[in-house]
């Protein structure tokens, strides 16, 4: 083995402390956690009794599916949404210009995820900017209801996640050889053809780090479903928020926070294996 | 014979550059055609323009007799071998041929018999399953090649397509495409910036220079008649001279070396002698041959293509002859003086 000298180490160190200290051991914590329950005589005791609530209360598994399911359609529209924007400023946009766009593009991270949802309830309430327009043309009398729906929770989701696929794509994109694309259509290819036998396929690697970004960004958001969401657009994450602050069961939370991961994750992993992509390739 | 392709007068302007100038050609039904020039002199957009890829700013492309004014690359009748050859890294040998035939309304197992034809003509059946990542450089070209053919192309467009592989390699693919062209008899027009690719395999070569067509002829008659001082400089090996004078048939060249050139209706400026023109130890009685001594500077030994490189006493011009292949000059070295002639017909003059 080679020798390490003392820079080794001192660099090493602080790495080690971050990982051990504010990811491990917090993990750790928490799941150890998640095994403790209280039961009938006030004792705490190790059991799996906050994981099997879960499955018991059809009320978390059935939120928990809403909630996936609603990331994984988010995470898809987010795709289609971006993957033209990002073609289009890798590929028809020159360089000079292009870097600008994602600049503009960034706006949004730099302002924070509160102030643009209050943005979009300015624009999305009852008398906001979109009804009031519409209004005004005399297209509709009353306001079309778009605010506290899963519509505006939607809409919130997508817009603070798209960046998050945009990016990656677009790396992706960047390496793709436009001669491969001329070379399609010089073969007889249609447009539709060459996206989706030549560049899609390309760019599946920077797609699926794209995708497991934005997944895991929505399934884990909190403020987007709890503002823009309406009463009946539960969001799992709002669950686990209510153990830990409002019935202060915090094994139970930490039970459900780790289901989520869980989940999500086998989620994450159902998809990479359906789609033949591989983790090492998606990291890089 | 039939012309299948037709260019007319065709311009390409590029904002303040003139990419391609008033180039007109025709190309002959199952011919060879090279355009051969140096880089950056126009070629690819030459190319680009006849697939459809750039739009002509002036002039007309007719294929077939039909004008291809406005025709997107994936209705023309033309597929093009990209200079770096463009294959699909997602998709195997198979499926990289296969793919303009699954364009095309054909059925599945006409798809399976063509490539399969395609890759057993190019000497690559059992790489069906092969990603194209992992063939040779070889491989990859007669991919590509196999790939445009199959789709059987009035005319294959081929851009530098053998650039990119070692010197070796590119001998052998000379002739496998040459021979390749014969068999299935499709007009195949091939880019190159390399004379000795252009001149082995096609029947007509086109020199270009400067967006400018400078020669259209077949590859003898360039080598032996180039018509102006870029072609003769370029397509093959030669002593370039400048002329300071021409008086009573006289050429004299800029460092004063005097040669005999009757006959002229102009002046000349420059003067090019092939290598070969050279004629060591001439026997004296023939006709219209100067004869000048020289001093043996190196001998650059190149197995069959040994040459020498001489001093011209009379004017300290230095110049190229090769040795004849026969062993009768082998003991020729450093510091000999030899005799040379040149014929008055080997002496090629241009006016600019
Ligand atoms: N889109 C463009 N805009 C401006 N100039 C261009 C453009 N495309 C090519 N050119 C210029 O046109 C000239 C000819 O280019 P072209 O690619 O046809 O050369 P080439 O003969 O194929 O060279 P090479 O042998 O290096 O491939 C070059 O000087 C190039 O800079
Ligand atoms: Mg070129």
């Amino acid at each position: 083995m080679k020798k390490r000298n003392l820079t080794f180490y001192l660099f090493i160190i602080p790495v080690l402390l971050w990982l051990m200290l504010l990811i491990v051991f917090p993990h750790v914590d928490l799941f150890l956690s998640s095994f403790q329950f209280e039961n009938d005589d006030g004792v705490t005791v190790l059991s799996f009794n906050n994981y099997l609530s879960f499955f018991e209360d059809s009320i978390y598994w059935l939120t928990f599916l809403r909630t996936a399911l609603y990331s994984i359609s988010i995470t898809v529209l987010a795709f289609v949404v971006t993957f033209p924007v990002a073609f289009y400023l890798t590929k028809v946009v020159s360089r000079k210009y292009s870097s600008f766009f994602v600049l503009l593009l960034l706006i949004p991270i730099w302002v924070g995820e509160l102030v643009t949802i209050y943005g979009w309830m300015i624009l999305l309430s009852d008398y906001g900017v979109i009804n009031s327009f519409l209004i005004y043309l005399g297209i509709i009398d009353t306001p079309i209801v778009m605010l506290y729906t899963d519509f505006s929770m939607i809409i919130g989701l997508l817009y603070m996640s798209m960046l998050f696929m945009i990016i990656p794509v677009m790396s992706a994109l960047d390496s793709l050889d436009d001669s491969l694309i001329e070379a399609a259509s010089d073969l007889g290819a249609s447009k539709w053809t060459i996206a989706t036998k030549i560049v899609v396929p390309h760019a599946m690697p920077g797609i699926a780090s794209g995708g497991i970004m934005v997944f895991m960004l929505i399934i884990g958001d909190y403020v987007a479903p709890n503002i823009l969401g309406g009463k009946s657009s539960l969001w799992f994450t709002e669950q686990i928020y209510n153990f830990f602050l409002t019935t202060i069961n915090w094994s139970q939370g930490a039970a459900f926070g780790f289901l989520l991961l869980m989940l999500s994750s086998a989620i994450i992993w159902g998809v990479l294996k359906l789609t033949g992509q591989k983790l090492e390739r998606v990291g890089s | 014979m039939d012309h299948i392709l037709e260019v007319k007068d065709l311009s390409k302007y590029f904002v303040g550059f003139t990419a391609v100038q008033s180039i007109d050609f025709f190309v002959e039904e199952g011919g060879f055609f090279s355009i051969l020039g140096p880089s950056g002199c126009g070629k690819t957009t030459l190319l680009r323009m006849i697939s459809g890829f750039e739009e002509e700013s002036e002039g007309d492309i007719i294929i077939r007799g039909e004008s291809m004014k406005g025709i997107p690359p994936e209705k023309r009748p033309v597929n093009i071998v990209f200079q770096n050859l463009a294959l699909f890294p997602m998709m195997n040998v198979e499926e990289n041929v296969a793919f303009g035939l699954k364009r095309q309304k054909i059925s599945k197992t006409e798809i399976v018999t063509r490539v399969k034809e395609m890759l057993d003509r190019v000497g690559l059946n059992g790489f069906e399953k092969k990603n194209v990542t992992e063939l040779s450089g070889g491989q990859r070209q007669r991919v590509a090649i196999a790939r445009s053919l199959v789709l059987k192309p009035s005319i294959l467009l081929l851009d530098e397509p053998l650039g990119a592989l070692d010197r070796k390699l590119r001998e052998h693919m000379k002739i496998e495409l040459k021979l390749l062209q014969k068999e299935i008899g499709t007009t195949f027009i091939y880019i190159t910036h390399d004379q000795s690719e252009a001149l082995v395999m096609s029947d007509k070569v086109a020199v270009m220079n400067k967006g400018r067509f400078e020669q259209i002829d077949t590859p003898k008659n360039l080598y032996k008649n180039p018509k102006t001082s870029f072609v003769a400089g370029f397509v093959g090996e030669s002593n370039p001279f400048e002329i300071t004078s021409y008086e009573n048939g006289v050429l004299t060249t800029s460092h004063g070396w005097k040669l005999t050139k009757p006959n002229l209706d102009y002046t000349p400026l420059k003067l090019f002698i092939r290598p070969e023109a050279f004629i060591l130890n001439p026997t004296e009685d023939l006709e219209g041959i100067d004869v000048v001594e020289m001093k043996v500077k190196t001998i650059l030994f190149d197995g069959a293509n040994t040459k020498i490189s001489a001093i011209i006493t009379q004017s300290n011009d230095e110049v190229l002859i090769s040795l004849p292949q026969n062993a009768q000059f082998e003991d020729l070295k450093e510091g000999d003086m030899v005799k040379v002639g040149i014929h008055q017909d080997d002496l090629k003059c241009y006016k600019d």
